[in-house]
């Protein structure tokens, strides 16, 4: 009983039968093998997921893949355009905003909504908006200073 | 060129901001299957049956194993270090099985484990898994556990101990000091325990060759070397050579990925006997319930001063929590890496240190990050800040006149403690000095005379630290009762080319060795970065390593490299000599050629190297070849230390405890990237925090973890924090050939106690001495409320 659906994922349409109970972020690892969107909780609380989805981030193990059938998604993979860094990704290096990068990528994606939103955010505007992504390397200081870095390239 | 001391940008950075890191579930192996474990619900209980019939004809299912399997009965993991009881008895030491088959000592204690097609399917079957218990009375406190008439969590344990233990002056003298004492400061409290929580869960992929007849284990490790040694030899008695284990990338350990964990060595059997791959990734709650807990000490603390203020004795008593089985290098953490590290920065002459060790039924409790070092350090940096506001005397001014005198432990010795260490270097005034003059300290009492006359509390906390680190000595660990020695290997193989590989047994999983030891080695040879490749984590490469923990990597790992820079540049010298024509003593090596002193006659490294592999034209009876291993065992312990200082202004309405400023000064010894030993501050300091104000596993009397998920267990957030004042001095370290200390820790280290002295001072007026970690919100509002 599983059901087709059909997801653009970073450009890219995919068809496939995923059984209902699938979640997004299964989906996008298992079946795409698009690994960079990682999973560090059973709870959505970690942020170690987080996609964009229409255009909006969005934890993915809060979301059944066939929900997401006819939709949009972004991963981190889709972040970088013709081999040139989005300014967050090129902003958690020059800042050294990550460790051991397990949190990167939904770090990342979650910053690229709250810049979305908010091109000139305070420092406690950027806490308040990644209170939803653990970080347990980094201590956080370098990652707001990542997204304060991106912000400045992106206006 | 240049390269140490410069903050180079991350060579790792790229793929983890595009994705494409590689983290042990990310691997896919063709034929793959998924393992999920059935663990036990309680935290003590019999098993009188276990009935896998229904589940094995669930679908997708290929294999269910038990502890009573072949293969699997009777195996168990071995604990690493010995520690031996005060007579000279032997440590407790209960097998810790693989799979329990007749009694669960803990919740999450491994039953069975069910392999199947996916995942899901794995997980549906393990829950048809019936399992009859019978629950038994348990205990997890350790001080209750040492108690009369506890719970045993193994018979052969009476009392629940593995072990007691002493260390320090002797008991009578330092009793007698207190009791002359002008004055006895006295604190008892628990050094909560935490989950070390590292955002990727634990992973491990068993796969067997038959062709080869070859296991391969990929993990997320700290240590793929011992874990493979301790597989092969302690668990499985599987050939080592037969073995590779492999630690890919790695989202972080902070100790809990040092460890051999059961899943291991079952993936590893398993993928053998099905003849298939066998993955199992932890689910967060599994990662509460059996990653390797940290600290967990309940201890009574006392400290006698005279009536200046110096300090004359301390003493402490110390319940550790072993939990249920003891961890690979468990029995050192309360015990070598606490009770040794008592004389923090101070010249006091009178130390005694008692630990009882205890087994309760609890997630075993081992190394995180700091391991034993935290826990000194809130232990006697809190009774410091207490004495001052006892003894109405300032907390900087106390510490200023107890300090040990500067000694560089070249031209001055070294400083021999109480406690059985010898200190490397130190000069400790100027950490804190430096820290009060960034906190603005001459000003900031008036400032918090003012705020309290306006109804606000402000607080400000002092932490004057120093650790052991860099460890360690092969020969005072193994007189100490460590199973291992804890030296590092590096290869470093220069191309035909002139391009470098290095080959270290240190595992990176955050620290950022592949930019730090590449600048060690493009910096030492003159050749670009770029030129340099890091190579770390798999056994079937790397000859030998003793793994990342104790912020050991750049102290051991990088003078193993630095050994290995030296013979290549030895073996170098001579081949340059001999096509230079001139005498070795006639060259000097800079800049990334040899050079005849006094001439422009030169030959580049690249020349060399392709020689050495192109040996036509070259010195007789050398061999050929650009490549060289060594193994350093340090001469000593590394003593890193440093000054931190919290400002906390709490709102009275909520008891919330907001953190204002955090100054760091941290002496790590020489830093060969500013910018990577700064994010390490940064995320110690979290960390440490965290245990202040937001983290610690509880458990209810039944032994059920109460908060082990995320939606229980505080994590610490971005918001919770402001940015963090960093500064530091360098006293290099006498012993290594990089003048290095180590930064890993040393956040986790120094800031638990500077931000609950924060709060206590900011709480003085209402006339209390103490309160638990973590200082919620609740607690501090009870305090206010009366
Ligand atoms: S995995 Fe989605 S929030 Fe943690
Ligand atoms: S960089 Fe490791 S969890 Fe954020």
């Amino acid at each position: 009983m599983k059901v087709q659906i059909s997801v653009t994922v970073n450009g890219t349409n995919y068809q496939r039968e995923v059984e209902p109970r699938m979640l997004l972020v299964h989906f996008l690892r298992e079946e795409l093998s698009l690994t960079g969107t990682h999973v560090g909780c059973d709870t959505s609380s970690c942020g170690a997921c987080t996609v964009h989805l229409d255009g909006k981030a969005l934890k993915s193990c809060t979301m059944l893949a066939v929900q997401a059938n006819g939709k949009s998604i972004t991963t981190i993979e889709g972040m970088a355009t013709n081999g040139q860094l989005h300014p967050l990704q090129e902003g958690f290096h020059q800042e050294h905003g990550l460790q051991c990068g397990f949190c990167t990528p939904g770090m990342i994606m979650t910053a690229a909504d709250l810049l979305a939103n908010n091109s000139d955010p305070s420092e406690q505007e950027i806490r308040e908006g990644l209170e939803g992504n653990f970080c347990r390397c980094t201590g956080y200081h370098n990652i707001v200073k990542s997204v304060q870095h991106a912000a400045k390239k992106m206006v | 060129m240049g390269l140490i001391g410069t903050s180079v940008k991350r060579v790792e950075d790229k793929r983890f901001t595009t994705g494409q890191g590689r983290y042990t579930d990310d691997i896919k192996l063709p034929g793959m299957t998924y393992a999920c474990f059935v663990r036990s619900p309680h935290a003590h209980a019999k098993i009188n049956n276990i009935d896998t019939s229904a589940a094995a004809d669930m679908p997708g299912v290929v294999k269910i194993f038990t502890g009573s399997d072949e293969g699997i009965a009777g195996f168990g993991v071995p604990c690493g270090w010995q520690v031996n009881f005060k007579n000279g008895d032997t440590m407790k030491e209960p097998p810790h099985p693989l799979l329990v088959a007749d009694k669960a000592r803990h919740m999450g204690d491994g039953v069975a484990m069910v392999i199947a097609e996916s995942y899901a399917e794995a997980k549906d079957a393990a829950e048809a898994v019936v399992v009859d218990w019978e629950v038994l009375p348990a205990v997890t406190d350790a001080k209750a556990g040492a108690a009369a008439g506890a719970p045993l969590v193994h018979d052969d344990a009476p009392n629940n101990l593995a072990f007691d233990w002493a260390l320090g002056n002797d008991k009578a003298e330092v009793d007698a000091a207190f009791d002359t004492a002008h004055h006895v400061t006295t604190l008892e409290y628990k050094n909560q325990r935490l989950v070390a929580n590292a955002i990727e869960p634990r992973s491990a992929i068993g796969q067997y060759d038959t062709a080869y007849d070859k296991y391969t284990l990929y993990t997320s490790s700290q240590n793929p070397h011992l874990t493979r040694l301790l597989m092969c030899a302690f668990v499985l008695g599987i050939p080592e050579h037969k073995v590779r284990v492999v630690a890919p990338d790695v989202g972080g350990g902070f100790g809990s990925k040092i460890f051999h964990y059961i899943e291991e060595a079952l993936v590893t059997v398993a993928a053998k006997a099905i003849g298939r791959p066998v993955k199992w990734t932890a689910e967060r709650r599994e990662s509460f319930l059996t990653d390797a807990h940290g600290r967990d000490h309940v201890t009574k603390a006392q400290m006698a001063f005279d009536k200046e203020g110096h300090i004359l004795a301390l003493r402490a008593k110390t319940y550790a929590n072993m939990g249920a089985y003891l961890s690979t290098f468990a029995p050192a953490v309360p015990t070598y890496l606490h009770g040794t590290l008592l004389q923090g920065l101070y010249k006091t002459p009178l130390i005694h240190i008692d630990v009882d060790a205890v087994f309760t039924h609890t997630t075993p409790v081992d190394a995180y990050r700091g391991a034993g070092r935290p826990e000194a350090t809130y232990l006697i940096e809190r009774l410091l800040d207490t004495a001052a506001l006892e003894m109405g005397m300032d907390p900087a001014e106390l510490r200023f006149q107890n300090f040990i005198d500067p000694f560089d432990g070249v031209e001055e010795a070294g400083y021999q403690t109480q406690v059985a260490l010898q200190y490397d270097s130190g000069n400790y005034h100027p950490v804190l000095e430096k820290a009060l003059k960034m906190v603005g300290y001459d000003d900031f009492r008036a400032e918090q005379k003012a705020a309290r006359e306006n109804g606000k509390l402000l607080g400000i906390g002092f932490s004057t630290y120093i650790e052991a680190c860099g460890i360690a000595p092969s020969a005072v660990v193994g007189a100490l009762g460590a199973r291992a020695g804890l030296f590092e290997s590096a290869q470093v193989r220069v191309q035909p080319t002139g391009k470098v590989s290095v080959y270290t047994g240190s595992h990176s999983h955050g620290q950022g060795h592949e930019t730090t030891f590449a600048q060690v080695v493009a910096d030492k040879f003159g050749i670009p970065l770029e030129d340099v490749d890091i190579i770390h984590g798999d056994s079937d490469s790397v000859a030998f390593g003793m793994g990342t923990y104790g912020s050991r990597s750049l102290a051991v790992g990088g003078s193993a490299i630095v050994k290995s820079i030296e013979k290549v540049i030895e073996k170098g010298t001579k081949i340059a000599a001999h096509k230079l024509e001139c005498a070795e003593a006639d060259l000097e090596f800079a800049e990334g050629k040899w050079t005849v002193k006094g001439s422009d006659k030169s030959i580049a490294f690249g020349d060399v190297s392709l020689t050495a592999y192109v040996p036509h034209d070259y010195p007789e009876g050398l061999e050929p070849g650009l490549d060289f291993s060594s193994f350093y065992d340090p001469a000593n312990f590394t003593y890193p230390f440093g000054a931190h200082i919290a400002i906390v202004e709490i709102d009275k309405e909520t008891g919330k405890v907001d953190l204002k400023r955090f100054i760091a000064v941290d002496d790590v010894g020489n830093v060969i990237n500013p910018m990577i030993v700064d994010g390490q501050i940064h995320g110690g300091v979290v960390q440490g925090i965290g245990q202040a104000l937001h983290e610690g596993a509880v458990y209810d009397a039944s032994g059920q973890l109460l908060n082990g998920t995320y939606m229980d267990y505080t994590m610490p957030r971005a918001d919770d924090f402001p940015s963090f004042e960093t500064d530091r001095t360098v006293t290099p370290c006498p012993h290594n050939p990089l003048g290095v200390k180590g930064a890993g820790e040393a956040g986790c280290i120094g800031s638990t106690p500077a931000v609950v002295n924060a709060v206590m001072d900011a709480l003085s007026p209402y006339g209390i001495h103490d309160i638990q970690m973590p200082v919620t919100s609740e607690k501090v509002w009870n305090i206010i409320n009366g």
